[in-house]
């Protein structure tokens, strides 16, 4: 694997897949790097072995779409691998990737990535009790094996998710307690605009809904999660009326399904030198990069969620934009695609990101005892002490508490944290980036890093003389 | 009563059931399937410690990323949400 490939892709949900096809059809030599086992990244992700027949939805059908046309494409695949490190050198790029548990280096002369998205969740008291998954999680279960996080599960969230989650459990067989979600019919109303050039999707979502008012689950507009009860695992949950600030109903339950948005995952591009910009409705901080993928650093290209929330269809759109691109800039000869339905498809997308970012209000449920970095079990109070004392920066924060050099990286409170920063420093959240990333940029067992070695082959300098 | 999301639960077709065990117990699970969908069948939910408070943790994200999920199978820590299930494995807490 050491030979030079023309373009390397990163991710191969509907963004990366889409680029990999257009680039390898214009002849260029083309990888496709992707930790899961089958193409369709998180929203088009592909079922488990254990699935030998279920009813197909939309989702398997664009996913099969995109997987039978990959298998067909001379791109190259690499499943089930992570890259987890990448760098320059000279005239070409270096990925360090994970695969059938060593590490190996990939070569290309550009570099697509398309790392998608992950998702936010407000920190509220007990949402580390197990039992609660996120909105995206909860997906990625009906997804790849089709199974419920419970047997009777409270969904709470912004935007379409919380509706597409709670249809889902019952399409599977399952009970929905309650849909607790902060947007009120308002939002939804001031969003229905933007929606119009969807059509398909506009009546997906209206049936979701309707279809939980006939089962007479109860909806929550306006609503939050303010606890989970439970103490190995869950048991119930609290709400609060967010516009009154008094508690909501309670419900009894043993999952809870909870999400406030996605975000984009730019840490390699940040890595790679591409400028950030803070847009709230592309899901926050995002890569500066145009309609095409083509950013200011030589042979880097970026598509999809990774460069802000828009969606799947405009995600897979921007794939065959970036792909296209990538592979002219190359020299290779490839078609340029019109950029009109991107925009349309863009439209839709922030429309949804905008209903799906979290409310201002939303800080507040994080109490002062609340875990925010799951990773090293610090709580806000833990946080803002440090804050108060001077780190107001997320990497001030990071090197004082720990907070982002966890297991998980700071995936999981980064945005928290920032936000806290923000409100206590008086500063508007657009003034308070990421932390600087560094590799590894997925969890790497160091014995895997380091490989097959013998000591007696670690070159040993000879002691300096006396 | 209407309803507009049809249940599907009966249409879908799994594979064999396979017994293996998390922390010396048993748990059936479908081959194939993720360790973390056969544990939540199964109500494993608290699958290990958070190193700092000892608070149990189980399954977050499930794509991959949190790493709330790790346990131990054939002495590595994998990710429950990225490990398949297959007879006989035996997955140990973190």
């Amino acid at each position: 694997m050491s030979d030079l490939n023309d373009i390397a892709v990163v991710g191969a949900g509907p963004a990366g897949g889409n680029a990999a096809l257009v680039a390898a059809q214009s002849g260029a030599r083309v990888v496709m790097l992707d930790e899961q086992p089958a193409p369709g990244g998180q929203v088009w992700r592909g079922k488990t072995a254990s699935i030998l027949l279920a009813p197909v939805t939309p989702e398997t059908t664009a996913g099969n779409g995109l997987r039978s046309a990959l298998s067909e494409s001379a791109a190259t695949h690499l499943a089930d691998t992570r890259v987890w490190d990448i760098l320059r050198n000279g005239d070409h790029w270096s990925l360090q990737i994970l695969r059938n548990g060593a590490t190996e280096q990939i070569t290309c002369r550009s570099l697509i990535l398309a790392t998608g998205a992950r998702e936010y969740v407000q920190p509220i008291p007990g949402w580390t009790t197990p039992g609660v998954i996120g909105l995206a999680g909860a997906t990625s279960l009906f997804k790849q094996t089709l199974s419920l996080p419970g047997k009777r599960t409270v969904v709470s969230g912004t935007g379409p998710l919380v509706f597409f989650v709670a249809s889902e459990i019952r399409r599977l067989g399952g009970e929905v307690a309650a849909v607790i979600t902060p947007n009120t019919r308002a939002d939804w109303a001031r969003a229905t605009p933007s929606m119009i050039g969807q059509p398909k999707l506009l009546a997906r979502g209206a049936l979701w809904m309707a279809d939980l008012i006939l089962a007479r689950v109860p909806i929550l507009w306006g609503h939050a999660v303010s606890e989970v009860e439970g103490r190995d695992h869950v048991t119930g949950i609290k709400t609060i009326n967010l516009k009154r600030g008094v508690a909501g109903l309670s419900f009894a339950t043993d999952s809870l399904c909870l999400g406030n948005g996605l975000i984009a995952q730019i840490e390699a591009a940040q890595m790679l030198g591409a400028a950030i910009r803070y847009d709230p409705s592309l899901g926050g901080w995002v890569p500066v990069a145009d309609p095409d993928g083509a950013t200011k650093v030589d042979g880097l290209y970026l598509c999809g969620d990774g460069c802000g929330i828009r969606g799947a269809a405009a995600a897979a759109l921007q794939g065959t934009l970036a792909g296209a691109r990538a592979a002219r800039d190359l020299g290779f000869s490839a078609p340029s695609p019109p950029v009109r339905p991107w925009q349309r498809a863009e439209r839709f997308g922030r429309a949804m990101t905008a209903l799906s970012i979290p409310h201002a209000d939303a800080h507040a449920l994080t109490t002062q005892d609340t875990i925010v970095c799951r990773c090293e079990s610090l709580s806000r109070r833990d946080i803002s002490t440090e804050i108060t004392t001077g780190a107001t920066s997320t990497n001030a924060v990071k090197s004082g508490k720990r907070a982002g050099m966890g297991p998980c990286g700071g995936k999981y409170c980064q945005t928290a944290i920032a936000a806290l920063i923000a409100e206590q420093t008086d500063k508007s959240t657009s003034d308070v980036p990421p932390p600087t990333p560094r590799p590894p940029l997925r969890p790497v067992p160091l014995g895997q890093a380091a490989g097959d070695f013998d000591y007696d082959d670690l070159p040993i300098p000879k002691p300096a003389p006396l | 009563m209407i309803r507009l999301v049809p249940n599907h639960a009966t249409r879908i077709k799994r594979s064999e059931t396979v017994t293996f065990t998390f922390d010396s117990e048993p748990v059936q699970g479908h081959l194939g399937e993720t360790l973390v969908a056969a544990l939540m069948r199964a109500g494993h939910l608290n699958l290990r410690e958070a190193p700092n408070d000892s608070a149990p943790r189980g399954a977050f994200c499930c794509m991959g990323l949190c790493q709330e999920c790790a346990v131990i199978v054939d002495g590595q820590v994998v990710e429950a949400c990225r490990t398949v299930v297959s007879a006989d494995l035996v997955v140990e807490r973190a």
